[in-house]
């Protein structure tokens, strides 16, 4: 050796000496080396000084496993200290998964044996913490020899070894359960502790040991009784209770073995009572024995009595002033909140004021429990406490908070209206922390609450005027913008004070959100659909709108890119069609968006094929279609706008066209007739699940200065079609424009034979009758091929 | 037993943790509890298991347990063992706590046995420690 080997304390004044990282390492480094020197060099005298050196420095973090062959040897060796320092370095260096520990069982049998009590104590020790399964299957005779010596310190710790060694190797337990009742009758806190533990332990593993033990419950129930009646007694007390850990430790094998067994909860009813009652709070310890009282109560079958005892006594610890009891009696509450949830509420306000607390881990309890406290008579209370503390909560309790406000929303609203708000208001105060299904069900719930549009709109629109970064916020609003924007025009709604919005600002604000760095993709998708929406809903004209949609033509997004394109064509030449495309859509099932949209696209794709020859696009080959469309831009491109939906979640939203009927006309409307302002209009419809069926829409408008009346009109058909005339809308049309009347021909034609259609009006105009009898030329091929 | 500075003076671990994990767990550990103010309370959720610790002066002593643990039966516990090293040590200081560390563990072996309490009587817990000093003595 170089050096003389320091002792375990100089080595710790050098190490705190060392003011860096670096000096430190560079100590240890010396150190070890010197240390794995002296191993080699085999010097028996100082072997558990460099041991103990070694064990400090792997505590604080550096390797050590060159240490674990001295282990072997100190534990081998006669000397206490050696051992001592052996088996320590044995439990923190060695454990089952390096096969060396299996050196060490040979070590430990003769330490059993040996008879010598510190001996046998360090052995137990070690074996009960890094014991394997191998070495306890051959070291169990011996420790149950030991369970059974008079010495109590050697016992208590031959019964620990015993629990570890069942959980090792269940086998065991067997061996191990005879003894237990037996131990049972020691007076020796130590023992007792330790053989509560084992019952526990075997308990939990096998059922039929839980019978087994059910029969020493009136044994247990009387060591408890003895320990709580007891006066104060110096060697166990602990301020005041006597040995609270075993009070402890009883209660909880009592909850064990009085689950689900009517007769074992019964004889420990009076003595929960006691100890309840019985019990000082005033300090920490009894506070933990009550505690422990209070689970077991809930657990088994008590008396309904007691089970109020219960809930009372944490509806006390609620209002404690010590952060740790509230904290228990907040996790007991939420256990109990399932099965007692009458007795709970009586405590609601007391919870929601712990909403207030500073302290993470408590504040996140109190949201759990309030969540859990809503029912539909508190809602509107609850939800105003649990808004308003979303608004001050930490970040990581926002996300839980949103939801947790979202569903109980769901669940218990009372009206539409105030569900709506709520919604609102959580999207504006977290929105970028809400669940991604949010923007769909506020979308639905919307659409569905008819009477309401106006009103969310308006108030949606005012949000998004405030503020454009919180995400779902602006989707929800864009959308809803693009749907009701003629109702946000009217100006007129009553629920809330009226609002001049000019159609320019609602384009402007549009185009804000498109432009904003802050939109995500989908966001900007909504806002672009929107727009295209708005253009069929305003009344001014549309330059603007196909300016911005022109733009993003070009867009980097392909996404984007598509719809824009879309929508151009749209414009550009499909334009008669694009009133019926983007018209209001109706409500989408909750359920399964996913299937809807699959029949939407099914229904779509049929419904353009019928009208153009055209292929169904499916959606891998979208890009591919985008790519064709720009290639023929001359403007000879056979299929229409690929009006499939792109993926993203933004599918419903994206398709306007209603899947109810009737669906749009591909076929385009006819002017038949015309008299002097009077005029006749056909519009052409053919299902796609019924291929002969053809409807007609006959539409009568008058834009002169006389109202019609009398308005009457019969058809004639050729006789190979059936001609079905449904009732008209009515048979008056004002003047000037006014409501047209409507009505419905239903035509049938499975042989697909020319359509020929005569059509004989009567009206009266201008204080005279008219009659017209005409027949129909011009008629549009789709119609009956 | 970890320091304001986050340095370990004793560690235990009842379950096998790889080494390199260890240091990595001590300091989440310790950064979790320093940055707890006086008015929070003294449990706390850390991954799957819970966290119970107690401030004495400089020093934390952090106790993990799992979810079928009674938390205040183990905040008392902490209190126990630092009654107990009180007595052995007369009026321990964590300095005393870091020279004398293999006594301090074999205080706590005493105490605790693979994860559970075994004996809490001071007198009973220090009467082997008392015997081997006297024996090293002489």
């Amino acid at each position: 050796m170089v050096a003389p080997s320091l002792k375990l304390q100089d080595l710790i004044e050098e190490i705190r000496g060392a003011k860096t990282q670096a000096q430190e390492r560079e100590v240890i480094q010396k150190e070890c080396a010197h240390i794995r020197a002296s191993f080699r060099d085999g010097d028996p005298v100082h072997r558990h000084r460099q041991l103990a050196k070694l064990l400090y420095v792997h505590m604080l973090g550096y390797p050590a496993h060159f240490g674990q062959m001295e282990c072997l040897k100190l534990i081998a060796s006669s000397r206490f200290t050696d051992k001592r320092v052996g088996y320590l370095g044995a439990m923190l260096l060695l454990d089952e998964r390096h096969d060396a520990h299996l050196l060490i069982t040979n070590s430990i049998k003769n330490d059993l044996s040996q008879g010598i009590q510190p001996v046998q104590g360090l052995a137990l020790c070690t074996l009960s913490t890094m014991g394997s399964a191998e070495m306890c299957r051959d070291l169990a005779p011996e420790v149950e020899k030991l369970l059974l010596q008079p010495s109590p310190y050697v016992r208590k710790k031959a019964i620990l070894t015993a629990v570890h060694m069942i959980r090792k190797v269940p086998e065991l337990s067997s061996v191990f359960l005879p003894p237990c009742v037996h131990l049972l009758h020691e007076r020796h806190h130590g023992i007792l502790l330790g053989t509560i533990t084992l019952i526990t332990e075997l308990c939990e593993r096998s059922p039929a040991a839980l019978k087994h033990f059910r029969k020493v419950v009136p044994q247990l129930v009387q060591i408890l009784r003895t320990l709580v009646t007891t006066g104060y007694s110096t060697e166990h007390s602990i301020s005041g209770v006597s040995d609270p850990f075993l009070q402890v430790q009883i209660l909880r094998l009592l909850r064990i073995l009085g689950r689900n067994h009517e007769e074992s909860s019964e004889t420990m009813n009076d003595l929960l009572a006691q100890v309840a009652t019985n019990t000082d709070t005033s300090r920490n310890a009894g506070n933990a024995v009550l505690f422990e009282t209070v689970l077991t109560i809930m657990d088994i079958h008590s008396a309904a009595g007691l089970r109020v005892l219960a809930v009372n006594i944490l509806g006390r610890f609620l209002l404690n002033s010590d952060r740790n009891i509230r904290y228990v009696a907040l996790t007991s509450l939420l256990r109990l909140v399932q099965s007692d949830h009458s007795a709970v509420q009586r405590h609601r306000p007391t919870v929601v004021d712990c909403l207030q607390e500073t302290d993470a881990s408590l504040s996140r309890r109190a949201l759990e429990l309030s969540l859990a406290l809503v029912n539909s008579s508190n809602v509107r209370a609850m939800m105003q406490e649990l808004q308003a503390f979303l608004e001050s909560c930490p970040p990581d309790l926002r996300a839980d908070c949103a939801s947790g406000i979202l569903l109980a929303a769901e669940r218990f609203a009372p009206t539409k209206r105030w569900h709506i708000d709520t919604i609102l208001h959580v999207l504006t105060t977290a929105g970028t922390h809400v669940r991604d299904d949010a923007v769909a069900n506020l979308t639905q719930l919307i659409g569905g609450a008819q009477e309401l549009h106006a009103y969310s709109v308006r108030r949606l629109y005012n949000a998004l005027a405030e503020d454009i970064s919180q995400q779902p916020l602006v989707q929800v609003a864009a959308w809803c913008i693009g749907e009701y924007g003629d109702l946000l025009l009217e100006g007129n709604c009553e629920e809330i004070e009226p609002l001049q919005v000019d159609e320019e600002e609602v384009l402007a604000l549009l185009e804000k959100v498109l432009q904003s760095h802050m939109s995500l993709p989908a966001t900007r998708g909504y806002a672009l659909t929107a727009l295209m929406k708005l253009s069929t809903r305003l009344q001014g004209d549309n330059n603007r709108i196909r300016q911005v949609v022109s733009i993003y033509r070009s867009c980097l997004d392909v996404e984007l890119q598509q719809r824009a394109v879309e929508y151009d064509t749209l414009f550009r030449k499909y334009d008669h069609m694009r009133a019926a495309i983007l018209e209001k859509m109706p409500l989408v099932e909750r359920d399964g968006p996913q299937a809807d949209e699959e029949a939407k696209q099914s229904k779509e794709a049929a419904q353009l094929s019928e009208a153009a020859p055209a292929p169904t696009e499916s959606q891998a080959s979208q890009l591919l279609d985008l790519l064709d469309l720009l290639d023929r831009a001359s403007g000879d491109a056979q299929h229409p706008p690929p009006l499939d939906p792109s993926p993203g979640g933004a599918l419903v939203y994206l398709l306007d066209l209603p899947c109810a009927p009737p669906p749009p006309a591909p076929i385009p409307d006819l002017k038949v007739f015309e008299r002097e302002g009077v005029q006749l209009n056909l519009s052409f419809i053919r299902p796609p699940e019924n291929p002969a069926l053809l409807l007609i829409t006959i539409t009568a408008t008058n834009s002169s200065e006389g109202d019609v009346t009398n308005f009457i009109c019969q058809a004639a058909v050729p006789k190979s079609l059936q001609l079905q005339l449904q009732a008209p809308s009515g048979n008056t049309v004002p003047a000037r424009g006014g409501l047209p009347i409507t009505q419905l021909f239903r035509i049938l034609n499975p042989n697909k034979a020319p359509l020929r259609l005569k059509l004989r009006l009567t009206y009266n105009h201008f204080h005279q009758s008219v009659q017209e009898i005409f027949e129909v030329n011009n008629l549009p091929v789709e119609s009956w091929q | 037993m970890v320091n304001k500075q986050g340095q370990t003076r004793l560690s235990k671990y009842y379950e096998h943790v790889d080494i390199n994990k260890r240091t990595l767990l001590e300091t989440e550990v310790i950064k979790s509890c320093l940055s707890r103010s006086n008015e929070q309370c003294s449990f706390i959720e850390y991954k799957d298991f819970k966290l119970i610790y107690r401030q004495y002066a400089a020093l934390f002593i952090v106790v993990g347990v799992n979810d079928t643990e009674n938390e205040m039966a183990i905040y008392e516990f902490i209190h126990n063992f630092v009654e107990v090293l009180d007595e052995y040590f007369s009026r321990v200081v964590s300095l005393m706590i870091m020279f004398n560390l293999d006594k301090v563990h074999i205080i706590l072996d005493e105490m605790v046995l693979n994860g559970c309490i075994v004996e809490t009587n001071r007198a009973r817990i220090l009467a082997p420690l008392l015997i081997l000093d006297k024996m090293s003595e002489s």
